[in-house]
């Protein structure tokens, strides 16, 4: 289910690295509690994300959450396609529900993530 | 989180159908199941089943019974004269507060079924039994009543299928046998803006009422989620969010169900001065340019707060953002150009007169 390629946060968001870049977006058990994502608020290319900080919002019907920058770095690419299809959030939460894209700025936060195995053992405790 | 929740009749359902449950109104009640756009979506093109088993039944009868209702809410009872009629409206304090909103049923001689909201029974139970002359009967019968909604464009086939007949008249009740078994009271009302059955049963035949319904491929079972989705884009206005004991019924929009022409009722000459005077506020419609709008939300003219959200959600129908608001009336018109703050920045909002979702099998 979680990707073992990835990395988690304690807010429910994972990172892809890619190179110097890393992939953002929600993990499949947030979008499950989100239910049917409507809207997403995402910054532009340019932006800064800052480790902890609110880099958008995500939008279901009951409920608006905020997203937490999992890392520091640019944003170098925004997945625009959710403007139209935010919904694929939900069916796709590793892949077509990517967020943003970002050059790393620090990448030794990476260290202080979780693993799949140990992002399972978190949202089990959390359940 | 102290009290604990009660359980509908159905609870073992909606966890067999893998509902998610919440609190609400202190009942552990299924917020959805597959989906709310998708539940949603179903009731406005086939028909959605609810479980509205936590809402309140009281029964009043006696030789008295007319009048003493009468004096009690805001609508004219004259209207439900006729056995088996139905009415909306409104119970207000002597300040012209709105304690809640019920629908009243004529279900007998002398006997009336009145359905109030969940979260407001215990209030109702006592401001009602209260005011009603000693020889008149109020019985409480929330927690051995079921009711169930059937709503949807498909609801009056399914139930004319299962009781063998066509069901009451909009804003009627009737008594029917639904698989020629159970002994149920049928009701044309309901809270989505399409036709449909509200289906008043024993708590112990809700079950099977509940399964008889799903037996229907076209029938989805639906939750709280939708059941708020589906009545903001008709904007009918909800007890505790759009609606409280502290503002009265034509602020709320609801001046089509107090009648000043019936004689005395709580809370009549405050009204009647609100209405000569016009209301300093109105709840009004607003569409949003992006986000969803909620409860809460500052509502804003030229950079000046006026108001704030009721009530808002994302309307499935319109795939965008829905809202009440409460705002001056000088900015009430349709067409008003107003603000949202949403959060961290603002949006701009239109008002407009629901419902916001204008065709559905009700108005067909």
């Amino acid at each position: 289910m979680n990707p073992a390629d990835l990395h988690y946060d304690k807010e429910h968001e994972w990172v892809r690295v890619e190179g110097e870049t890393a992939v953002i977006g929600i993990s499949d058990f947030a979008q499950d509690q989100l239910g049917e994502v409507v809207y997403v608020d995402l910054p532009s290319v340019g932006d800064e994300l800052v480790f902890g900080d609110t880099f958008g919002e995500i939008e279901s019907v009951k409920s608006v959450s905020e997203l937490f920058a999992p890392v520091s770095g640019t944003v170098v690419e925004v997945n625009d396609d959710l403007d139209a299809a935010p919904e694929s959030i939900n069916s796709d939460a590793y892949g077509a529900g990517w967020m943003v894209k970002v050059t790393l700025s620090d990448p030794s936060q990476l260290d202080g993530l979780m693993s799949a195995d140990e992002y399972e053992s978190f949202i089990a405790n959390e359940a | 989180m102290t009290e604990a929740l009660s359980r509908t009749p159905l609870y073992e359902e909606h966890l067999a159908l893998g509902a998610r449950m919440v609190p609400f109104a202190g009942f552990e009640m299924p917020v959805q199941y597959a989906g709310i756009i998708d539940e949603h979506k179903a009731v406005r093109a086939s028909a959605g089943v609810f479980d509205v088993c936590h809402m309140a039944e009281f029964r009043v009868f006696g030789f008295e019974a007319f009048d003493a209702l009468q004096r009690l809410v805001t609508n004219d009872l004259h209207k439900i004269d006729e056995l088996g009629k139905a009415v909306y409206t409104v119970m207000c304090d002597e300040a012209g507060g709105i304690i809640d909103d019920l629908i009243v049923y004529h279900t007998g001689d002398l006997e009336y079924l009145i359905i109030a909201n969940a979260s407001n029974r215990a209030v109702d139970a006592e401001w009602i039994a209260g005011h009603l002359p000693a020889e008149v009967e109020f019985v409480d019968e929330s927690e051995r009543t079921g009711l169930i909604a059937l709503q949807g464009p498909e609801a009056v086939r399914i139930i004319t299928e299962l009781s063998g007949e066509e069901p009451p008249a909009r804003f009627h009740i009737a008594e029917a046998r639904l698989d020629d078994s159970i002994s149920v009271l049928l009701a044309r009302t309901g809270y989505t803006g399409e036709d449909g059955v509200e289906i008043v049963c024993s708590a112990a035949d809700a079950a099977t009422v509940w399964r008889l319904l799903l037996s229907y491929s076209e029938v989805t079972p639906c939750g709280l989620g939708a059941r708020d989705t589906l009545r903001l884009e008709m904007g009918y206005p909800l007890h505790g969010t759009d609606m409280d004991r502290s503002i009265d019924p034509i602020s709320a929009g609801l001046s089509w169900v107090v009648s000043m022409k019936k004689g005395e009722f709580i809370g009549r000459d405050v009204l009647a001065a609100i209405k000569e005077a016009g209301p300093e506020r109105k709840l009004v419609g607003l569409t949003v340019s992006e986000g969803v709008p909620r409860h809460g939300y500052p509502v804003l003219h030229d950079g000046v707060e006026v108001g704030t959200v009721a009530s808002g959600t994302f309307s499935p129908t319109l795939e965008h953002g829905i809202a009440t608001a409460y705002v001056p009336a000088a900015l009430a018109e349709p067409g008003t150009r107003l603000e949202i703050t949403a959060r961290r920045k603002n949006v701009s909002a239109t008002v407009v007169r629901p419902p916001f979702v204008a065709h559905t099998s009700l108005s067909a």
